[in-house]
């Protein structure tokens, strides 16, 4: 409950960003009205999408669920309002490369109607798998952006330890203010949604990380805390410094360790929650409400009345941008996300989805009308303000030659494409595309080279040891059931595991989740010549060796 | 509405590489305009067919490279180049020296090598090391500061001087030229005399100031100084500098401690010939320089030490440019061996340190 502030460590780098956060705080959140059509995307999350349970024509009540999961990493998605459904059908989604996919569209009806809601009476009776497993069931994700399923981060696993539970208020992007408003205004539900969490992380203390240019905020929390005579969360202010609410360079503020490379926050005993996320899991056990709205920051020069608005899932942007005024006569780009980090849409004819935190308007004197790139004239300039300590120079050298083998030696990977880099380059060297597309390149690469003989071969050796892991798992499975036949649950898919094979599960799914993590899903397939190929192979091969070694 | 796409940031810092290479500029006018008060006009003539030959040169290359000419003729790296190597030049050194001095470093060392950013060698420092090895004799036209008792030329003459080779009737050669103190002081030594000696000699003596050469002392505290800016303003890193200096006080310390007589002491290591101006601007150029923070300590220091060791036992009196050279082909490997270690990651995963490097 007290500030430690001298206790905190440093990240390498970072940058001190002016904020431009006043001018979406001036009015409180208001709802955003109910669009006459809302447009969901079942696939809103990282993971597996789930299996569609309704179909066209349907009457759908609030908060009805229109898919289920079907893999351990996946989150449902749920109708964000009551109405019909009018088509599933390929909708333009949020999405870098402005891609579609299949979407549920409602045509609503106004009147707003919940379905029968099953509120948990006392949570702390429940144990964390069955909490666990209202939280996935409730389709909430990280809504800090990432969207990771929470309840699968939720799950460090048996073999870790959690020591340090983080929550991320720190909201350091420039423009975004919606966690921020959050905290001030529903202190309350965040609080209780930590609670939770903790609860189900089986961990005693919780930290709440924000930056200090939020008193507000820190005072709405301690005042939160107070008043609920928590002993056990203590709110932490630590330096303004993009970007420290980016998971390691938070856990590096907060614990002074570093996430391994390739590791996860578990690993060393972190686990880091947004806060926003925090009052959905309030939301989904004492009320029993799904993850159907957020809040969205819509702001920017390009925008009338900047402000944060309570939306609904699967809200057309364009409804939000109108009852924000709209679009100022200079408007050019819009952001989804921040300045920093947030990537372009060319229309505003797509749906809010559940890891949309902020719309940003820019207006055409924002951005650097001429950018004139410039050859890179090795200031090193990113690499003093590169916050995972990387040489961004070598590694836009590296990745413009499509050396692959080079740019991975210079830790491509531990690359967050904070933007920092690109940010001070007096060359203007739009560097984080240049990683974005190694990255890309890479993992088309690797997938070629599995169709390899080698690969083959490997993999066939996997199959078939998975396949008798797999009866095996069956067979005791079976032997299980019959044991535990009385007390079968009504929901056999988490209940009736097993701690063995939750953990190999879990472990699946941190795999997964790191996967995931390293960045956007890949695209654009290129053929390369052989010499590149060639590369790439005699990288892995001597990678490989090392490993052996 | 369609927008427009980008990709991120969709913000960024507004200094670039012309106001970089802007504020180098400004930073030289202090040391240059006193280089001008005590050695003449010959300085501030160097510097201007320095210039014209870089943009001549530059756009040549630009044009036969098929760039295109104006942002990168305007970026003022090529301004840059003419004038720390016209500032490191002899004050009375004829035209065509200079002109070839310019050309060699625009057109090789800078363009075919592929231009701004690209070029391995610090491009002032290969023009002046192909001059001097060439023609040495005219590289050792500096003239004595302007002081009482010495000859100094108007501008017409030196105009003259510097376009014709004639020198004014009423001078004689040897009256208008005089070796740098630095150098008078190396050959001096040389000759067994000590430093209190020639400090008294009746011709020497008085170039001799408090800390150096008469006027050196000036112009190297005024590169000392606005360098200082310079690094303040983060425009170059303090480390390179530091590192030069630091390594030069260091040896040139110990020596003059072990033998005060016969070795050059340390202030005038420190403010004689083009020591600052090598330091702060020309060391630093970010292109062929290390990249990364600890590979700038050992860049530096080793600029540092080469320059001790050329000064003190080499051919040459001040020996700048060939420290820089020599560190520049070090760059790419200090910059391989200080990677900095990177989040999340041990020490020893530095691929330099558990694989063979065949790749180089
Ligand atoms: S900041 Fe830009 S110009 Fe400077 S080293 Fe990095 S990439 Fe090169
Ligand atoms: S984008 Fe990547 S390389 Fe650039 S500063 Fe961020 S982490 Fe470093």
């Amino acid at each position: 409950m007290t500030e430690h502030s001298n206790q905190l460590s440093n990240f390498h780098g970072g940058l001190k960003l002016s904020g431009h956060k006043t001018m979406s705080i001036t009015s409180p959140i208001s709802q955003a009205k109910i669009p006459a059509k809302v447009i969901i995307p079942l696939h809103q999350h990282i993971g597996d999408s789930g299996e569609l349970l309704v179909k066209t024509g349907d009457k759908v009540l609030k908060g009805q669920p229109l898919t289920q999961p079907t893999s351990y990493v996946s989150a449902p998605v749920h109708a964000s309002t009551s109405g019909t459904i009018t088509e599933i059908t390929e909708h333009k989604i949020p999405h870098p490369s402005g891609l579609s996919a299949a979407c549920v569209v409602i045509e609503t009806d106004g009147k707003d109607e919940w379905i029968e809601l099953t509120p948990v009476k006392n949570y702390q009776q429940l144990d964390a798998t069955d909490l666990r497993n209202i939280i996935r069931h409730a389709g909430i994700v990280g809504l800090g952006g990432a969207a990771f399923p929470t309840a699968v981060k939720l799950n460090p696993g048996p073999t870790h330890t959690i020591e340090t539970v983080i929550f991320n208020g720190a909201e350091c992007e420039p423009y975004i203010t919606c966690d921020d408003m959050l905290m001030r205004e529903r202190a309350d539900e965040i609080i209780s949604g930590i609670q939770i969490s903790l609860h189900v992380l089986n961990s005693d203390n919780g930290i709440i990380a924000i930056e200090s240019n939020k008193p507000e905020a820190i005072g709405a929390l301690k005042q939160a805390i107070k008043k609920n005579n928590t002993t056990n969360i203590k709110v932490i202010s630590i330096p303004a410094l993009y970007p420290t609410g980016g998971e390691k360079q938070l856990i590096k503020v907060i614990t002074g360790k570093e996430v391994p490379s390739n590791g996860l926050p578990a690993d060393i005993g972190a686990v880091v929650q947004n806060v926003g996320t925090m009052a959905a899991i309030h939301q989904a056990i004492h009320f029993g409400k799904p993850l159907i709205s957020r809040i969205v920051t819509i702001t920017g020069k390009g925008v009338k009345k900047p402000q944060n608005l309570d939306t609904l899932i699967g809200t057309p942007m364009s409804e939000l941008i109108s009852q924000c005024g709209g679009y100022k006569e200079n408007a050019d780009h819009l952001v989804m996300g921040g300045p920093m980090m947030g990537f372009t849409l060319t229309t505003d004819q797509l749906p809010i989805i559940k890891g949309c935190n902020c719309l940003l308007v820019e207006s055409s004197d924002d951005q650097q009308t001429q950018r004139r790139v410039m050859p890179c004239i090795r200031c090193g300039e990113c690499a003093r303000v590169c916050p995972a300590t990387l040489l961004p120079q070598q590694l836009y050298w590296y990745a413009s030659s499509k050396n692959f083998d080079k740019v991975q030696d210079y830790h491509l990977f531990d690359c967050i494409e904070c933007g920092c880099c690109a940010y001070v380059c007096p060359s203007q060297i739009p560097l984080v595309q240049y990683y974005r597309f190694a990255k890309t390149e890479i993992w088309n690469l690797e997938r070629d080279r599995q169709k390899s003989d080698h690969a083959r071969i490997r993999h066939d050796f996997r199959q078939t040891r998975l396949e008798k892991e797999k009866q095996e798992r069956e067979e005791r499975l079976r032997k299980k059931k019959e044991m535990l036949a009385k007390k079968k649950q009504e929901n056999p898919e988490t209940a009736d595991k097993d701690p063995k094979q939750a953990a190999i599960e879990a472990a699946l799914a941190r795999v997964k989740e790191k996967k995931e993590q390293a960045g956007i899903n890949p695209k654009n397939v290129e053929n390369l010549t052989e010499a590149q190929q060639k590369l790439i192979e005699e990288a892995d091969s001597r990678r490989q060796q090392s490993k052996v070694e | 509405m369609l927008f427009k796409t980008a990709s991120s940031p969709h913000q960024n810092q507004a200094i670039t590489v012309d106001q970089v290479m802007q504020k180098v500029l400004l930073a030289l006018i202090p040391g240059t305009i006193a280089a001008i008060v005590f050695f003449g006009w010959g300085v501030f003539i160097n510097i201007i067919i320095a210039s014209l030959t870089a943009l001549t040169c530059e756009a040549l290359m630009l044009v036969l490279r098929n760039r295109p000419v104006k942002p990168y003729l305007t970026d003022g790296s090529a301004i840059v180049t003419a004038c720390l190597l016209a500032l490191a030049l002899p004050q009375l050194a004829p035209w065509w020296l200079t002109v070839i001095g310019t050309a060699f470093a625009i057109i090789f060392a800078k363009h075919l090598y592929g231009g701004l950013g690209f070029n391995p060698f610090n491009p002032a420092m290969a023009g002046y090391v192909v001059v001097i090895i060439s023609f040495p004799r005219e590289m050792t036209q500096w003239v004595p500061p302007l002081i009482e008792g010495y000859t100094h030329l108007n501008f017409i003459e030196t105009f003259k001087l510097i376009f014709t080779g004639i020198a004014p009737d009423r001078f004689s050669w040897d009256a208008i030229t005089m070796a740098t103190p630095l150098d008078t002081l190396k050959v001096q030594l040389g000759l067994e005399l000590s430093i209190n000696d020639i400090h008294q000699h009746k011709t020497y003596g008085p170039l001799f100031g408090s800390l150096s050469g008469v006027g050196w002392e000036w112009i190297n505290g005024l590169f000392l100084a606005s360098g200082i800016w310079l690094a303040y303003k983060r425009l170059i890193d303090w480390r390179i500098p530091a590192g030069v200096l630091g390594m030069l006080f260091f040896l040139s310390n110990s020596f003059a401690l072990y033998d005060y007589a016969s070795f050059t002491p340390p202030s005038f290591h420190l403010f004689s010939g083009g020591i600052m101006l090598g330091a702060f601007f020309i060391a630093t150029d970010p292109v062929t320089a290390s990249t990364t923070r600890k590979g700038r300590w050992l860049y530096g220091m080793g600029i540092g030490l080469l320059i001790f060791i050329i000064r003190t036992w080499g051919g040459y009196p001040d020996g700048i440019a060939f420290a820089v050279l020599l560190m520049n082909m070090a760059a790419p490997l200090l910059d391989y061996y200080t990677m900095p270690r990177a989040y999340g990651h041990q020490w020893y995963e530095i691929p330099g340190y558990h694989k063979e490097d065949q790749d180089e």
